[in-house]
């Protein structure tokens, strides 16, 4: 202790700490605190000549440690640690006492302030003077990204994280890549073919040497740390081997079992039990649905396999579970849309004609059950009238969902002028809250579904729709025509229904211990300056299972979340700060205080800690004690808590430090304890 | 438990009927329903539209009186009195400042503790009501559910606001086919039967309609308001309509008390406007049909409306 030399350093803040706390007051009483070498106040210590007064005094009065009195750690401790470890002093050996946050800002001007600030310091000094100086940790990186979801999101960062030249794990749950995107017509605000534009990025992902696709797989479960993850992915038992079947498509033209509906259109048209769930998908292989298939359920048929030229049919196939080492996560799984029995005034789900946005999609599109010919679903009429409600549970706290789902007053426009470019004598309606179209020509987009194809918005909501005669009568008001009430009977009616999070979101948020809001949407590490990333380091978001996102915005984040990925792997090793635990090792005969109960492992949410046995030189066994993989270890502190016999300790903030800080308070004015 | 039971006014008036089935259907069903002491007006309409402390108070009053009786809860059948009680029980549960300034407006210690329950809840809680039916009330019905039993839906907490379902529920127990039809919650023109019954007429009108073209034999009410509109307004529809509505408008209680084999008098089906004896003729005694009531038309004789589901030829022949 007597050798200690600590300096403190008291910053003003500009005004910010001393319209309070007197700070020259407090440099001068630091300075009386046994172990203080040099102590001094000054205007901004952050600035560059700030931090040289803290260089120089290291250098010229050979500082053991420093304090500086000013904002929280979380501002500037880097800055100033940083600038000790320039002048020759181990970083970790520079404390920050915090007389901004916890006392300037929330405090009156007065003499108990600047007490408390003076408090505040010295429980720093008696910290720092028991400090150690710690090495930063090194983790070597693992170069391979894995990307969950193979929506448009997913298949741009899988192709600029691949094409930047690092390895991709892509992993998709259904038996396609493609996304909502692959069920799209036409995208706005140019109306260019959805899969005209998707489809050449499928394949470019299935034919990159670097990136290793896993379709119908699953994220079973993940651990590790940033730079080092092990991820365990399921692959689902399509049922086929892979490696023989081409994509002939016999088998599926063959089945018997034909009649179930196609998710991929959306329940408008019908799919076999073996089947790939769209012409273009990648891979080209089919699955059989065991849910479905007359062989699984009757234990008879096997026809798939009696045709199939290559004799890939499978029906023993088994789930196989993958483990693949990664240093990176982009989460990328999109969103759905809101289904079944939330609209009860509007009949979805009970009127064949009343459907939604992504079944609008298949009727609009070429590859659709109708190839693209708008006819609705209950008698294949083409609707003479169509009412697209935007906004169904959206912005509607009485329906739980309070957010803009963002994507419906585009589309909506959309619907109604790829129905009017389709049927031209055809009358469409759209209900509207308000049209919220920001973005790169998109007012222009609905404005010409206004003004060019003569769509007519009614600005109001939809009360209730109810089938009278064969029609479905559309009970609203107009609110800009004095909330008259108005009665539309349409031939069929689209309901912009509110984009969720995907139902598995919480599920995979939580085993990737990755914060979401009450929506189940993963949540950004900051809304405005780190939009891609999580609270995990090294777990990044794409698209829409962060918000609703239309494609543009999607693209643009899942590039983002390339580029920081890309970011990542220009490094072969990661710095870590060594803010970890350390079990208790000495010199024979005790060697560790350690007693080897392993509470602690037990304990530890990081699996961090693993069990050492101490030899003799002859090998022979003398103990088995704990110890901390530094790599993995976040320190959390949970094992030092739990020790019975005070063997662990966190390295930066050890008992003796933290008993050092409460001593110092609880001995105030009384000198050092 | 202890359910205290609050008639309001118009059970001992307009709606003599829906009191007389209630108190029919308790008996039956073994169930005490002892009314809260000394109770007083719950201040519909007028109060909330005058003076906000007065439309607090009063149904206050009424649920201090039962708390003081040692009632946790208590039945309002009427759905304006239910709706007057349940907001006020919100408000002052939400706001302990109000709470305390309306107890001392009524000089009594108002602690929110009584729950207040409306019909449908109180018939759903019944243990295997299934069990008890003598006598199926095999019809199809539409259940009417008005405004007020659903809604405001923070504050009732009770079914869907949109399209509700609990009664639709309570009459398949009675063995009713409740039909699927959109004026579930639609205005009747409730408080404008006095000042606009034109305005009544078409909305009513409109229910009447929607529920007669999908084949209803009864619409099933739990308002008196809403009983009044339907059937006492009938005339009035009609003439606006320029067609006959034959369709007879049951409170819950009704049906209920004809599904637990009572005597239609004992439930005052004789009371209403349009006679719904043609649902209750056993299959038996079809020529008396009509006959048992001292007042009501007879339907016999009635000619049948261009829709025939409630004429009693077609329901007749369904009793079999």
């Amino acid at each position: 202790m007597t050798l200690a030399r600590i300096g403190v350093f008291v910053c003003h803040c500009g005004e910010n700490i001393s319209a309070t706390v007197d700070c020259a007051k407090v440099a001068a009483e630091a300075a009386k605190l046994p172990g203080v070498a040099h102590s001094v106040d000054y205007k901004y210590m952050c600035s560059d000549p700030g931090q040289q007064l803290i260089q120089s005094a290291i250098r010229e009065k050979g500082l053991t440690g420093v304090v500086v009195a000013a904002c929280s750690p979380r501002m500037h401790e880097p800055t100033f640690r940083r600038a000790c470890a320039e002048a020759g002093l181990n970083p970790f050996l520079c404390e920050m006492a915090n007389i901004r946050e916890h006392c300037s800002w929330v405090h009156e001007k007065g003499e108990a302030t600047t007490a408390k600030a003076l408090d505040i310091v010295r429980t720093l000094v008696a910290k720092v003077k028991k400090g150690k100086p710690l090495q930063p940790i090194q983790v070597p990186v693992t170069k391979t990204a894995l990307v969950l979801g193979g929506g448009i999101a997913g298949i741009q960062a899988s192709l600029d994280i691949a094409n930047a030249g690092h390895r991709v794990i892509l992993v998709e749950k259904e038996p396609s890549i493609g996304g909502h995107m692959a069920q799209l017509s036409e995208t706005f605000p140019t109306l260019d073919c959805s899969q005209c534009i998707l489809t050449p990025r499928m394949v470019e992902v299935a034919q990159h040497p670097n990136i290793t696709l896993y379709s119908y797989s699953e994220l079973e479960g993940l651990e590790g740390f940033i730079g080092n993850f092990k991820a365990r992915i399921r692959r689902k038992a399509r049922g086929l081997d892979e490696t023989l079947c081409t994509g002939c498509g016999l088998c599926t033209q063959k089945c018997p079992t034909r009649r179930i509906p196609s998710e991929f259109d959306a329940g408008l048209g019908l799919r076999p039990a073996i089947y790939v769930p769209f012409p273009q998908a990648v891979p080209n292989k089919p699955v059989i649905d065991r849910d479905h298939c007359t062989y699984f359920l009757k234990g008879k048929c096997r026809l798939c396999e009696k045709v199939c030229p290559t004799q890939a049919i499978r029906f023993d196939q088994e789930d196989e579970i993958v483990e693949a080492e990664v240093g990176a996560v982009v989460l990328a799984t999109g969103f759905d849309i809101k289904h079944g029995d939330f609209f009860p005034e509007y009949g979805y789900g009970r009127f064949q004609d009343v459907i939604d946005g992504l079944q609008f999609e298949r009727l609009a599109s070429a590859s659709g059950p109708t190839l693209g010919e708008i006819r609705r679903p209950s008698d294949g009429k083409v609707p003479e009238t169509v009412v697209f409600v935007a906004c169904a549970g959206s912005r509607d706290p009485a329906k739980g969902i309070e957010y803009c789902s963002k994507i419906c007053c585009m589309y909506t426009a959309k619907h109604a002028m790829l129905y009017k470019h389709k049927v031209h004598q055809g009358k469409p309606f759209v209900f509207y809250m308000d049209i919220r179209a920001g973005g790169k020509m998109y007012e222009e987009f609905v404005r010409r579904a206004m003004e060019e194809d003569g769509v007519q918005y009614v600005r109001g909501r939809v009360s209730r729709i109810y089938e009278r005669g064969g029609k479905l009568v559309v009970k609203g008001a107009d609110t800009l025509l004095g909330a008259r009430p108005l009665e539309i009977e349409a031939d069929l009616v689209v309901l912009a229904t509110a984009a969720v999070a995907n139902a598995g979101a919480e599920d995979l948020a939580q085993k990737l211990h990755v914060s979401y809001d009450a929506h189940a949407f993963f949540a950004e590490a900051h809304p405005k300056l780190r939009p891609v990333e999580t609270n995990t380091a090294g777990i990044f978001l794409a698209g829409a299972c962060q918000a609703p996102k239309d494609i543009p915005d999607s693209v643009s984040q899942a590039s983002g979340a390339a580029a920081k990925v890309a970011a990542l792997f220009s490094r072969s090793e990661l710095v870590r700060e060594p803010l970890v635990a350390v079990v208790d090792r000495q010199a024979p005969p005790v060697y560790s205080s350690c007693v080897g109960c392993f509470l602690c492992q037990g304990a530890c949410p990081y699996q961090a800690i693993e069990k050492e046995e101490i030899r003799n030189r002859d090998g022979g066994l003398i103990k088995t004690v704990a110890k901390v993989n530094p790599g993995l270890c976040q320190g959390c502190g949970t094992c030092v808590a739990l020790c019975r016999t005070k063997s662990i300790d966190i390295q930066g903030y050890s008992h003796e430090q933290v008993y050092a800080e409460v001593l110092a308070l609880l001995n105030r004015g009384e000198g050092d304890a | 438990m202890r359910t205290g039971f609050y008639p309001g006014c118009s059970m001992k008036g307009s709606a003599r009927e829906y009191n007389e089935s209630l108190m029919a259907v308790a008996a039956a069903l073994g169930r005490d329903l002892p009314e809260v002491p000394d109770w007083n007006c719950c201040g519909a309409t007028a109060a909330h539209n005058l003076d906000r402390d007065l439309s607090l108070a009063l149904p206050a009053r009424i649920l201090a009186a039962a708390e003081k009786e040692g009632m946790n809860e208590v039945l309002v059948p009427c759905a304006a009195c239910y709706s007057r009680l349940k907001t006020t029980r919100h408000e002052l549960n939400e706001d302990e400042a109000l709470r305390r300034r309306i107890a001392g407006l009524v000089e009594a210690p108002y602690e929110g503790s009584a729950e207040v329950v409306n019909i449908i809840e109180w018939l759903g809680r019944i243990p295997d009501l299934e069990g008890r039916v003598k006598k199926p009330f095999a019809r199809k019905v539409a259940c009417y559910y008005g405004c007020l039993l659903v809604r405001p839906a923070g504050v009732v907490r009770f079914d869907r606001p949109e399209e509700p379902q609990s009664m639709d529920r309570l009459m398949k127990k009675l063995g009713a086919d409740p039909i699927d039809w959109a004026f579930k919650t639609e205005c009747c023109g409730a408080g404008f039967s006095v000042s606009r019954t034109d305005l009544v007429a078409k909305l009513s009108g409109l229910i009447l309609e929607d529920a007669v073209s999908r084949g209803a034999e009864a619409v099933i009410v739990a308002c008196p308001m809403c009983h009044l509109n339907l059937d006492m307004r009938r005339p009035n529809i009609e003439k606006r309509a320029g067609k006959k509505y034959r369709i007879p408008v049951m409170y819950i209680t009704q049906a209920l008390g004809l599904a637990l084999g009572l005597a239609p008098r004992k439930l005052g089906l004789q009371r209403h406007k349009v006679s719904p004896s043609a649902l209750i003729v056993p299959a038996s005694a079809q020529s008396a049909a009509g006959s048992q009531f001292a007042s009501g038309d007879s339907p016999a004789s009635a000619p049948s409306s261009g829709s025939s589901a409630g004429s009693p030829a077609a329901t007749a022949k369904k009793v079999d």
